[in-house]
């Protein structure tokens, strides 16, 4: 990668964590309102975010848009046979999110506004991505 | 000017910005949105007890994505630190009640700091919400194929069907510990 590509990516990111401090998206209180259905706040966020999301991409794949390289824009399509992978997965992923209030954008978001005891969530998180790795072959998807 | 740096971004201005980011990184790079693929390019970067599941190229798959996440830190350090939200969050009135019923002091900061703290770290339901949660975050991200970002974002913008069923599986298991076993850890 060049020093060209890692500044993008960079600032995309950036753009992207400000985001999530700024709309409190990052906020345990709010996981805890959006699970309550107390507030539309998360609600209209993730419904604008999606919304947004599909009108490009529909554009995107209609117009056959090509990327700043010039190459072909494609989406790999995930398997939607594989229904236990994301109804207990999800379900597993649910159970962590409600409980640490934070999904794993938020956590690093968090660890850089100064909440340094992020780092055991995301060490955790890491190990808990290494226990599926050896698990995997064993549960079912 | 630029008061709104200071200020609570509402739903509606950050919806559609977190929504953006989906087409910018297509456009800008051909890449597919998700934060969890990071912790798998984490385990694949120190595969010590060499898992198949981590053995592919990490540097090739993930270097864009981890630059991303440096990104999302440094955004962090100046929404929450440089740019710090001045008031409490406006949570509702039935949320605060809620949760003071369960024990919550502190309603000042983004976390419960009576909660989120390193002395937390010692007892049954500090290791409980920061050592299990993430595990969990962790664990269920990969099994499910994406998080937050990479199913609820990226895979509802491409209407993925696989997407939508992750995404209900969420709740499934957020309504689980919110109703039931979120009162007996902290009660």
């Amino acid at each position: 990668m060049k020093l060209s590509e890692y500044i993008k990516y960079l600032l995309i990111g950036t753009a992207f964590g400000f985001v999530l401090v700024k709309s409190e998206v990052v906020s345990w209180f709010r996981i805890q309102e959006m699970f309550r259905f107390d507030s539309i706040h998360m609600y209209g966020i993730i419904g604008l975010a999606v919304i947004v999301g599909v009108i490009s991409v529909q554009i995107i794949k209609r117009k056959n848009m090509k990327d700043v390289y010039g190459n072909p824009i494609t989406i790999p399509p995930k398997d939607p046979k594989q229904v236990t992978r994301y109804i207990v997965g999800g379900s597993i992923f649910g159970l962590g999110w409600a409980l640490l209030g934070a999904c794993p954008g938020p956590m690093f978001a968090l660890l850089g506004s100064g909440l340094t005891i992020m780092i055991i969530p995301i060490l955790s998180a890491i190990a808990g991505t290494y226990a599926y790795g050896m698990l995997r072959d064993k549960l079912p998807h | 000017m630029f008061d709104f740096l200071y200020e609570p971004w509402p739903w509606y201005v950050a919806g559609p910005i977190i929504g953006l980011t989906v087409p910018i990184l297509l456009l800008l790079g051909g890449k597919m949105f998700g934060v969890s693929a990071n912790l798998r390019h984490v385990c694949a970067a120190c595969n010590f007890g060499n898992v198949e599941f981590f053995n592919y190229d990490w540097k090739t798959a993930g270097k864009w994505n981890l630059t991303f996440l440096v990104g999302s830190v440094l955004g962090g350090f100046l929404g929450g630190y440089i740019f710090e939200n001045p008031e409490p969050i406006a949570l509702s009135m039935s949320t605060i009640s809620d949760l003071q019923a369960l024990g919550i002091q502190d309603f000042g900061g983004l976390v419960p700091n009576d909660l989120f703290a390193w002395e937390m770290l010692g007892t049954g339901v500090g290791l409980t919400v920061l050592v299990l949660g993430g595990f969990l975050v962790g664990f269920g991200a990969r099994y499910a194929g994406g998080c937050t970002s990479g199913h609820a974002i990226s895979g509802l913008s491409d209407l993925q069907l696989a997407s939508l069923i992750a995404v209900i599986g969420f709740f499934i298991g957020g309504l689980l510990m919110t109703y039931f076993i979120y009162p007996i850890i902290l009660g």
